[in-house]
């Protein structure tokens, strides 16, 4: 049934462009000189058509479901919502659904079966209203254009217009993006500062994301203070960069000047398969391999080690980032002039002298610049400290400890809850809006330090 | 200027500290090399752990311990006026208390026992046999069923007979009654094709991953189908006609900004605009397809522009000279030769987002569904969230299914990273 209304889209188009083409060919039989080539006839035809109702069959598509879904809950009798709050509404709706669907569980009220019968009248409604307007709509532009077709219509620069206009639309999808993250993110962090004071968020000492399940439940106000959450992060993101930064610099170094270039082209490639893994998979290799040994030898040494060590996570993250830090430090390493090089081989030192007093320090800012990214990296990667990081927030600094980090929080918040309206599930958006804010600053930062000193050398 | 006498002295003196000192520094340059070469060994060395840890584990998976039973359908247990309902269970119990010597079947105990080396999902298989020809009632049909995860885990020797029976899943009357049955030759270890035709299920010998590439399926086309055409429609647009003002800048800032932001910051938008404001439908893949989109579009972007650049102006002003109009010279000629490259990059960028996982957690692509979805709108899991279901899972056989998941995502995307390096190599072209 979804597949009518494209499918009509699609013969209008073949349509339009053949009945224009055809008709300009007419025309150029007939002697007259055209301005454009018959295809641009045709072709202005079908992007004529196109555009408009494919925008409209999506934007109708998407506003669908809700729409139909207001207008069914309108429609319920007086007074059975009564008394129920948003997740109740949502639950009788997900009933009326399954019921509409044939899956019925129990004896629903006659009102449910009621409304479900109305819903699936709604819906077929709804797919008959679009094919008819789709039809209409392609009837519409395809007489239309069908109108322009004339020796003198510029049919080329029409249809070059409507590319460019899709063109800059395509372009604008990455500031919308932007606009979109950023405005979702604020609308609801606002929301959560409105339940929770920002400075007990800013400044607070505890995480205990709770709501009360019952008016009278003992400690029922969850407490919201961020600060052991950001301290787990940054244990954990130094534990990473402990890991990432000596082995991929050393590495870069070694790539750069002294490996011979066979090995460096089968070694490159090989370091670019650790970046390609998904973090998904490091986060399983972390709970089967890393944290058990770290367990078994941390305790084998008399230490108590918590079983999911930040530790564990943070170093498997560092071997994540080994290829991103050894890439970036590679580049810079070999964006030094060659005079340098020369200059200090000229002078006497060894390649590794040239390598430690002038190639490094003179790297050093873009190799800064590659670990701050990664320190962004770090912040925001998810999947390996979901799955081998801790759950509760401690402030503690010990890395054999169980921290949590800002992106646990957000994930555990938001599985498996829909409702937007508790500070819980709220705390997640303020926590991602951090997220957001922090790691574009250290982006912005450290890609302004690539930028100048790639300049420096140019 | 009688200081001749100095002079040789001095210089042998300077050469000499200079060759003394060689030495020195040419082993502090050799440590320099031996350190890299020991980094560089040591990712290597995880690399290697990483694989290893997974095919050690996963391996298992993909072979299932199955148990070939005559089975009498008993009119008794199987009425056929009461199908698809009918003690199918208790049938098959009854088929291995034939072949085990010395049970006692009428004890409910040892009835049960018997049942649980079956796989929970025999008596399915067993109903969807009799309900499609209910003719075999009261015949012998002979059935090849998984058995259930102990006794699985037993005969790959994950589980080990010499541990002791009280911290062993499995019993020694149990182990015995499976010796007995893999003496009749009724044990079978064939290749588990359930692991690819079955969808997800709480039983580790049922659980498959049909559902979960369905749905990853579902989510990369949606990827694809949105972030392609907009991510070339918009390098284009950049890279051969975009003025260079403010708003070009502009763009560029976001695009470079939106390929670092932390992927779990798409799951929040994601959750709070297409599910909260557009009232999409949570865990469907054409929302996590519209999700990987956003991400994958400034991949598509940075390689777009980049096989774009890699044209030689020569053959614009080839085709503008010859009279074509600046689009035209982009459609017809450039936008060809750079084809190669942005098939390239918008491959790569696809495996990235076979592989992303957090933002498909966030709109509820996580979610326990027990069949493959049949449109892009129904719930539904992906590979990189089936790991991560299965990695939470308690059950011990969930491990080497999770390995073996695991095995089966890096190998598509190492087939997809061969093709993106096929295209390069085929279609590369040196101006």
């Amino acid at each position: 049934m979804t597949a009518l209304p494209f499918l009509l889209l699609i013969l209008a188009v073949a349509a339009g462009y053949m009945i224009n083409r055809r008709a300009a060919r007419l025309i150029r039989d007939g002697g007259s000189r055209l301005h454009s080539m018959t295809s641009y006839h045709g072709l202005f035809s079908a992007l004529l058509i196109l555009v408009p109702v494919l925008t409209f069959t999506l934007l109708w598509l998407v506003l669908q479901g809700a729409v139909i879904d207001r207008i069914m809950m309108d429609s319920l009798p007086n007074g059975v919502l009564d008394g129920l709050d948003s997740g109740g509404v949502q639950l009788v709706l997900a009933e009326i659904k399954s019921v509409s669907r044939g899956q019925v569980f129990g004896t629903p009220e006659d009102w449910k079966i009621a409304a479900a019968e109305h819903f699936v009248h709604l819906h077929q409604q709804a797919d008959w209203w679009l094919v008819a307007a789709v039809s209409a709509l392609s009837l519409g532009l395809l007489a239309f254009a069908r109108t322009r077709v004339a020796a003198d219509f510029r049919a080329r620069q029409g249809v070059e217009g409507i590319v460019s206009g899709l063109m800059i639309f395509c372009s604008t999808v990455a500031i919308f993006t932007t606009i979109g993250i950023i405005v979702s993110l604020s609308y609801e962090t606002w929301r959560f500062f409105d339940r929770v004071p920002v400075l007990e968020f800013l400044f607070g000492l505890n995480w205990e994301p709770q709501i009360p399940l019952r008016e009278d439940q003992i400690a029922a106000e969850g407490a919201f203070g961020w600060l052991p959450v950001i301290l787990g992060t940054i244990v954990i993101t130094v534990v990473a960069l402990i890991v990432a930064v000596p082995v991929g610099i050393f590495s870069a170094i070694y790539l750069n000047e002294f490996a011979p270039k066979r090995l460096r082209s089968v070694v490159k490639p090989v370091l670019e398969i650790l970046a390609g893994v998904p973090t998904v998979v490091y986060g399983f290799f972390a709970i089967l391999v890393v944290a058990p040994a770290i367990r078994s030898f941390g305790q084998s040494l008399g230490f108590d080690v918590a079983p999911n060590t930040a530790l564990a996570a943070g170093g498997v993250m560092g071997i994540m980032l080994i290829p991103f830090i050894s890439s970036f430090a590679d580049d810079a390493l070999s964006a030094v002039p060659q005079a340098m090089r020369d200059g200090a081989l000229g002078l006497g030192s060894t390649r590794g002298e040239m390598m430690t007093t002038v190639l490094f320090p003179a790297a050093l800012p873009g190799i800064v610049g590659g670990v701050l990214l990664a320190v962004s990296r770090a912040i925001g990667e998810t999947m390996i400290v979901v799955m081998a990081a801790g759950l509760i927030a401690k402030m503690t600094i010990n890395p054999l400890d169980s921290v949590t980090t800002v992106t646990v929080q957000i994930v555990t918040l938001l599985i498996g809850d829909t409702s937007f309206d508790n500070p819980k599930t709220l705390a997640a958006f303020a926590l991602g809006m951090m997220l957001f804010i922090v790691t574009l600053i250290i982006n912005i930062f450290a890609l302004r330090i690539v930028r100048k000193y790639r300049e420096a050398y140019d | 200027m009688t200081h001749a006498p100095a002079v040789p002295s001095r210089k042998a003196t300077s050469t000499e500290l200079v060759a003394a000192s060689l030495k020195r520094r040419r082993r502090k340059q050799r440590r320099l090399q031996w350190i890299g070469a020991g980094a560089i060994s040591l990712a290597f060395l995880m690399l290697f752990i990483l694989v290893a840890s997974l095919v050690s584990t996963g391996w298992q998976a993909f072979n299932q311990t199955h148990v070939t039973l005559e089975v009498y359908i008993d009119p008794e247990e199987v009425p056929a006026k009461r199908l698809p309902r009918g003690g199918f269970d208790d049938v098959l119990a009854a088929s291995l208390g034939r072949v085990l010597p010395g049970v006692d079947m009428s004890d409910r105990k040892t009835a049960r026992s018997v049942e649980r080396i079956l796989s929970n999902g025999a008596q399915f298989e067993l109903r969807d046999r009799v309900v499609a020809d209910p003719s075999l009632i009261g015949q012998t049909i002979t059935m090849t069923v998984p058995v259930s995860d102990p006794f699985d885990q037993l005969n790959k020797g994950l589980i080990k007979r010499s541990t002791p029976e009280v911290n062993r899943r499995v019993k020694d009357t149990e182990i015995a009654w499976f010796d007995i049955l893999a003496e009749q030759g009724a044990i079978s270890k064939p290749f588990n094709w359930g692991l690819f035709t079955n969808a997800d299920s709480r039983f580790p010998e049922l659980a498959g991953l049909k559902g979960a590439l369905v749905g990853s399926f579902w989510a990369l086309l949606t990827c694809f189908l949105i972030s392609f055409p907009l991510g070339i429609g918009s390098a284009i647009y950049l890279e051969e006609f975009a003025p260079k003002n403010k708003l070009s800048d502009f763009i560029e800032v976001n695009i470079n900004n939106l390929a670092a932001v932390p992927s779990v910051v798409f799951g929040l938008l994601a959750l709070s605009v297409f599910i909260g404001w557009f009232g999409l439908p949570r865990s469907a893949p054409f929302v996590g397809g519209l999700t990987l989109a956003l991400m994958t579009m400034p991949t598509i972007i940075i390689a777009t522009r980049a096989a774009l650049k890699a044209v030689p102006p020569s053959i614009r002003e080839a085709a503008l000279g010859l009279g074509a109009s600046r689009q035209q010279v982009v459609f017809q000629h450039v936008l060809p030769l750079a084809m190669p490259g942005i098939l390239t990059g918008t491959i790569i960028g696809l495996a990235q987002a076979l592989g992303e996982t957090a933002p498909l957690l966030l709109i509820g692509m996580n979610a326990f569904i027990t069949s493959a979805a049949s449109s892009p709108f129904d719930s539904s899991t992906a590979l990189p969230t089936q790991i991560f279901i299965w990695a939470d899972s308690p059950e011990r056989g969930f491990v080497s299914r999770t390995s073996a998941a695991i095995l089966v995502l890096l190998g598509f995307l190492v087939m997809m990273n061969a093709i993106a390096i096929y295209f390069r190599q085929k279609f590369e072209r040196k101006w």
